[in-house]
This record gives structure tokens, C-alpha cells and sequence, in this order.
């Protein structure tokens, strides 16, 4: 037949019409059709990583910065294996990520054949859904169904593995209109979602004395008009807003609202004000752990209402009064507009009671850390960072620990999408890739990761992917020359005993970005900070600064683990009682 | 609520046997989608049952038992719903609301002692004879897994036997309580 093209073409002409333009890949036997297919167009852009992993967070870097579905393409076997980690890190973030991944010919599997693998089998629990295709004329439409539950209801990681034979097999392609996606497999809220219970959330936060809204990153992959929304609902409310480490941007830093980021290494007056509030607003947050501490002294006298696109994460903790299924947008929508019509008013009393308990809180000064000497502390260094940066357009990355904590509470952000961290899975190597996938999709902005010594090793092979695309990402690098977080867990809970968390024999970043024909910088002494920084900025280039901060630095007020939002330990000398202490030790 | 040590320890409701009727897309790797998504989560499969109820639609029905706190059954529901080629998820209340059967099928080892006894309770139980030779016979018994367990319990009295058991199915009752 005439209209008949190979696997390899069908793949790419998905593609484009899924209108991705780029993709993140690593070549090899399995998948060499894609690629020969791939190299005969010009329409896709492919960036060469240095490894697979580096890939997939590549492509979550790109997906979270600009809103659309990041594409991945590896190989068979350790191709397909090396990416679990970054599928398993966007499924717990939510990211969505159509992944790519070639399978040995169709007689041979089952063989242990070279490069074989059960792909599907490995990555059934970290994708939202996974396909072997099979039959070459079913390839159009897995792809068009793929993107689709990729990007749909709360997002996700898909995987399509594909034998090499179906690469190479003529079939027809099918356009993305003529699929029907039967609508089981996809979330569609009801016609009148949830109508009822959006009346009964209003009712309850127009009757809130002491309201606090907790923001989350499904407000981020609702799109920036969700966030537009919840500023305009809050701001008719009044009331304070925290925000969860994903969910940073959603509502602006300088908002007048805004009490920043809750959970484990958030701000005392807003975990005081989680523990203390009448009426609790959850938007697309889903009780993390890191933000609830421990579950039975969790905000223990409040009504709580929770918008979530996933109905399991309702009553998956903490168990809630008003239940809402749905997309953060439409349902926020739907909360003004009930709002508006209603006339409702909070009472501007109690509030004004609320917001001075809130002030008293705020006095703690709970970032407050002892700033003397040459010495750099981290804290200073992300401050420096945000000061000189603040008027350009910047994306944040980060890799996984203390570094990531400090970002996130010294740096400030007023957008949301600007801010890429790896917030459920902790995946340390996360930042790098994920920057050059920003930097992918922003060619002019400025994209910088906050990393720290140990987790920037751990995907520092990119250096190469970096300088061959010219991507002019910058590594701002928190270096203390151990694995911090685990050293400050060791101090608090170890006795001090510092197993195998310092790191000896750290290459010399600054000859490590010049062996990449990158440009290394290095601050010592605070004196040297800015200009380092501002250099930084300056260079058209893959820049590594090398910041020496100060070793022993902890990241405080810190919830230890097995201890409620009311229990924060501001400093080092304050102990948490021996008792929830022993209990929080067997916790993560 | 879920087993993670930060759960909080009231609330917690009584442990109980759950039938959950599940509706899927007849699609390779569904069945390790839905007993994956039980290990992965620590939830608990007591038995399960798994066979196409429509030829033309490609669908498949799977029957699993499984025991939790309300709270525990009420979450297996939802993350069950979230796997792509499930249609649907039905909590069968085990009492009252759904009618339920399995077969088992039971080698018996009979002589010369035993045998008037073995055919008797067969009898009481309609356990059918499929197979007769030499001194083994293969009966098969369904209906609800309590009458299955009591006919197991007496036989294992009088004489050695082998089992198979499918597991229960069920469907909801027309009358409803």
C-alpha cells in the first residue's frame, strides 16, 4: 500500500503532530531505526546526553519550565533501566513524560537476549501507564493515547517500549483526531463537578476566624492561570497562604499574604499557623509527609477542605471534611465566582486577630542564621544569588539536601515554573539535567542549579551535554565538602557520628569545568561573592561556580521527624524531647 | 489510614474481609498492573479470580478478596482506579448485599472403611463425583466459601484428601438490604 511508512516514521510523524519539539535520548541497538529516521528530519530536535538519566530529568526539566509533555528516547535494556529513577521521580512530582524506549525484535524476547529486558514489567510501578506495541499499524494511536494520559488529570510518566522488528514494519498512521480514547482511561470530572461541595467550602472559609490556604505544586501543573486564580481568591479572602516546596511561585514571595514554604524546613509562622487555623484550604497539595509531621497532632482543630485532581490522595493521611475532585482552575473558578455572588465576607475582626498572632510569629525570625566573618554561609550565598538575579528572568534547579532546602527558603519567587526541585522522590542529581532541560526550552533566560558537592557528582557527566548544545547553564555549587543533610541528620540523631558522609577527594571544580572547556569560578571569602556571582551571570557560557561555604552549617527551624508543626527546633541547641526523638529516629 | 509509621494511631477502624468486583480492559499486563499495585502499596490479597465476562467488548472481570480497615479497602479502591484500563471498582459488602461461590475441586482417598461416610456427606453437601478409579475419587463442590470450608473441615476428618480452590466470585445481590 501507498500511505504505508514505517514504524520508525510513525513514531516520529506522532511526534510532530503531538507538536514536541525536542526530544532527550541516548542512541543504541534497539532503537537505531528511531535514530536513522530521526537524523533524515529536521523538524525534531534531539539533545545527546551523556547518560540516560540525565536524559529524563533533562526532559522534566523542560516539561516543568514550559508547560508541555517532555519526550525521551533510550535503547534497550540499560538504556530502558537507567531511567527508572527519573520516571519513578515524575510520577511522585507529577510530571508528564511520554519516555521512549526501544525493545529487542519480538522473536527474540523472552530469549535474554543482548540488551533484553522486561521494560514494561520494570517500569509498570513508576509510570502512570506503560505499553509494548506490538503490532506496527497500533503505533499512531498508543502515541496519540500516551501523550494524552500523560498530560491529562494529574500527570505523569508514560512508556512505550517498541521492538526493534516494529520499527522496521510498514503499517499506517493514524491522525491524533481519529483516536478515541474511551473515557475510562482517562480523568474527566462530571459535567456540574462537584457542585455542591464547592457551595459547602465557600460556606465554611466565609465562616473561617483563623483560614490558612496550603498550596501545592497541582496548582503549578493546573497551569499559570491556576495560579492567577488562587492570588485572586486569596486576596478576596485575606487570608495567609503557605506554600509546599513544589507549590513555591504559585503565589508570589512579596505577596502580602504569603508565609512561604511549610513542612520540615518551612517557616515557623506558617507550620504555627497550619497547627492553629479554624479552616484549612488545601489546592493540590496531598499531605506529604515532609509537610504534616507527625499525622495525630496535625493541625488538630481545623476544618479541612482539599482540591485535589486525585481522588487517592483524599483521605490517603489526613482525613478531610470537604472532599473536592477536580482541576485546580476550574474549581477555584467556580470559588469566586460563588464568592462574588454570594457577597461573602470574612469577618475582618478575628481576621485581623489572626494576622497579629501570625505577626508575633513572624518576629521568631526563623531563617535567622549568625552571619560573621570571611566565611561563606550557604544561607548568604542563595541571598547573594536572589539579589543579583532577581531582575532577570531566572530558573531555579536543585538537586537533593541541604543546599535544596536553603533555595528554597532563601530565594524567592514570585512566578510559578520558575522553580524545578525534585520534591517527592528526593533525587539527588536531579538539578543539572533538569536545568539544561529548562535551559532547552528558555534559551535566554538564566537558569541556574543550586547543587551541593555531593549531589552535583552525581550527573556531572552532562557537563558534556551542556557545552556541546552551547547551553549557558550555571552550577552554583554550596560546597562543604560533605553530604550535608545526611551529616545533620547524623548530628541530631546519631551521636555525632559522621558515617561516611564526608567527602574526601572532591575534584577541583574549577579544572573540572575548564576539562569541559566550561568556565570554573570560585569563591573562598564572602569578599569574593558578588563577583563571582555577578560574573557568573556575565558569561555567555556552562559555568561552574565553586562556592566554599561554611562546613558544619544546619539547615534550620527543622521539624525533626515524629514531631508535630507546633514542635519546630529554631537552632541547634534546641533539643526535641528524648522521647519523640527515639520515635523519630526509625522514621525518614 | 495507611500503615506508614507517621500514621496516626486513632481512627483506626476494624479490620474486615472486602469482595472487590473489578471491570478491566482484557490487556496484556493488566492482571500484574492490579496484584502490583497490592504488593507495591502493602495491601492484602486473599484470593483472586480473573476471566473475560465479554467476548465482544474485550473486557475482564477480576474478583479479589482482601481484608483492611475501612479506610485501608476504601484507598485500594482508589489507587485501583487510577490504573489506565480499569473501567470500574465495586466494593461488595460481604454480608447481606452480594451473593458469592467457589469451586474447589477434592481428591479423596477412599476404603473400604471410609467410604459410606465419604458418600454420605457428599451427599449432604451435593459434592458431585467427576471421577471415579481405582480407590480415588475427584468431587467437586461450589457455592459459598463458609459451605466449601465446613465440607473441607468434615472430610479432612474422615479420610485424606487434596484441594483446589478457585477463590471466590460474587456479584451483588438483587436484593439489596
Amino acid at each position: 500500500m501507498n500511505n504505508e511508512i514505517t514504524g520508525a516514521e510513525i513514531v516520529l510523524k506522532s511526534l510532530a503532530e503531538q507538536g514536541v519539539e525536542v526530544v532527550f535520548g541516548y542512541p543504541g541497538g534497539a532503537v537505531l531505526p528511531i535514530y536513522d529516521t530521526l537524523f533524515k528530519q529536521n523538524s525534531i530536535k534531539h539533545v545527546l546526553v551523556r547518560q540516560e538519566g540525565g536524559a529524563i530529568h533533562a526532559a522534566e526539566g523542560y516539561a516543568r519550565s514550559t508547560g508541555k509533555t517532555g519526550v525521551v528516547l533510550v535503547t534497550s535494556g540499560p538504556g530502558a533501566t537507567n531511567v527508572v529513577t527519573g520516571l519513578t521521580d515524575a510520577m511522585m512530582d507529577s510530571v508528564p513524560i511520554v519516555c521512549i524506549t526501544g525493545q529487542v525484535p519480538q522473536h527474540l524476547i523472552g530469549s535474554d537476549a543482548f540488551q533484553e529486558c522486561d521494560t514494561t514489567g520494570i517500569t509498570r510501578p513508576c509510570t502512570k501507564h506503560n505499553y509494548l506495541v506490538k503490532d506496527v499499524n497500533k503505533l499512531s494511536s498508543v502515541f496519540h493515547e500516551a501523550f494524552t494520559i500523560a498530560q491529562n488529570g494529574r500527570p505523569g510518566p508514560v512508556l512505550i517500549d517498541i521492538p526493534k522488528d516494529v520499527q522496521f514494519a510498514s503499517g499506517t498512521y493514524e491522525e491524533k483526531n481519529k483516536i478515541i480514547i474511551p473515557s475510562h482511561r482517562l480523568f474527566e470530572p462530571s459535567p456540574d463537578f462537584e457542585k455542591n461541595k464547592i457551595e459547602e467550602a465557600v460556606e465554611l472559609i466565609s465562616k473561617a476566624k483563623r483560614p490558612i490556604f496550603y498550596i501545592g505544586g497541582g496548582c503549578i501543573n493546573s497551569g499559570p492561570k491556576a495560579s492567577k486564580l488562587v492570588r485572586e481568591f486569596i486576596n478576596m479572602v485575606g487570608s495567609p497562604v503557605t506554600m509546599t516546596l513544589m507549590g513555591l511561585g504559585v503565589v508570589g514571595s512579596s505577596d502580602k499574604n504569603s508565609l512561604g514554604m511549610l513542612g520540615m524546613h518551612g517557616m515557623y509562622e506558617a507550620n504555627m499557623a497550619m497547627h492553629e487555623c479554624d479552616v484549612m484550604i488545601n489546592i493540590g497539595a496531598r499531605f506529604d509527609d515532609r509537610v504534616t509531621g507527625r499525622l495525630d497532632a496535625f493541625s488538630p482543630n481545623s476544618k479541612k477542605i482539599h482540591i485535589d485532581i486525585d481522588e487517592s490522595n483524599i483521605n490517603k493521611t489526613i482525613n478531610v471534611d470537604v472532599p473536592i475532585i477536580g482541576d485546580v482552575k476550574q474549581v477555584v473558578e467556580k470559588m469566586i465566582s460563588i464568592w462574588k455572588d454570594k457577597k461573602y465576607k470574612i469577618d475582618t475582626d478575628s481576621l485581623k486577630l489572626w494576622w497579629d498572632k501570625i505577626n508575633k510569629w513572624k518576629e521568631v525570625d526563623c531563617l535567622n542564621y549568625n552571619n560573621k566573618g570571611k566565611q561563606i554561609k550557604p544561607q548568604y550565598a542563595v541571598q547573594r544569588l536572589y539579589e543579583l538575579t532577581k531582575n532577570t528572568k531566572t530558573f531555579i534547579t536543585t538537586e537533593v539536601g541541604q543546599h535544596q532546602m536553603w533555595a528554597a527558603q532563601f530565594y524567592k519567587f514570585e512566578e510559578p515554573n520558575r522553580w524545578l526541585t525534585s520534591g517527592g522522590l528526593g533525587t539527588m542529581g536531579y538539578g543539572f539535567p533538569a536545568a539544561i532541560g529548562a535551559q532547552v526550552g528558555h534559551p535566554d533566560a538564566l537558569v541556574v542549579d543550586i547543587a551541593g558537592d555531593a549531589s552535583i557528582l552525581m550527573n556531572i557527566q552532562e557537563m558534556s551535554t551542556a557545552v556541546q548544545y552551547r547551553l549557558p547553564v550555571k552550577i552554583f555549587i554550596l560546597n562543604n565538602e560533605y553530604m550535608g543533610m545526611v551529616r545533620q541528620w547524623q548530628e541530631l540523631l546519631h551521636g555525632g557520628r559522621y558515617s561516611e558522609s564526608y567527602t574526601d577527594s572532591l575534584p577541583d571544580f574549577v579544572k573540572l569545568a575548564e576539562s569541559y572547556k566550561a568556565v570554573g569560578l570560585r569563591a573562598k571569602t564572602t569578599d569574593e561573592l558578588d563577583d563571582v556571582i555577578t560574573q557568573m551571570i556575565e558569561t555567555k557560557n556552562t559555568v561552574i561556580a565553586d562556592i566554599w561555604v561554611t562546613k558544619e552549617e544546619n539547615c534550620f527551624p527543622m521539624i525533626q521527624s515524629g514531631s508535630a508543626h507546633n514542635e519546630m527546633m529554631l537552632s541547634k541547641d534546641q533539643k526535641q524531647d528524648k522521647k519523640s526523638a527515639e520515635k523519630g529516629k526509625i522514621l525518614v | 489510614m495507611n500503615k506508614s509509621v507517621y500514621a496516626s494511631p486513632d481512627q483506626v477502624s476494624e479490620t474486615k474481609r472486602h469482595i472487590l468486583t473489578v471491570l478491566v480492559d482484557n490487556e496484556p499486563g493488566v492482571l500484574a498492573r492490579v496484584i502490583g499495585m497490592f504488593s507495591g502499596r502493602g495491601y492484602n490479597i486473599d484470593s483472586l479470580n480473573v476471566a473475560e465476562v465479554s467476548n465482544d467488548e474485550n473486557i475482564s472481570r477480576i474478583t479479589i478478596v482482601t481484608h483492611g480497615t475501612s479506610e485501608v479497602v476504601n484507598q485500594i479502591e482508589k489507587q485501583l482506579l487510577r490504573i489506565v484500563p480499569v473501567h470500574s471498582v465495586t466494593n461488595l459488602d460481604q454480608e447481606g448485599s452480594s451473593v458469592e461461590a467457589e469451586v474447589a475441586l477434592i481428591y479423596i482417598y477412599i476404603s473400604d472403611t471410609n467410604k459410606k461416610k465419604v458418600y454420605q456427606l457428599c451427599d449432604l453437601y451435593r459434592a458431585r463425583k467427576i471421577e471415579n478409579e481405582n480407590n480415588t475419587t475427584i468431587f467437586e463442590i461450589a457455592g459459598a466459601s463458609e459451605r466449601v470450608n465446613r465440607f473441607i473441615k468434615e472430610i479432612n476428618e474422615i479420610t485424606k484428601v487434596e484441594i483446589v480452590r478457585s477463590g471466590p466470585v460474587a456479584i451483588s445481590s438483587i436484593q439489596k438490604n
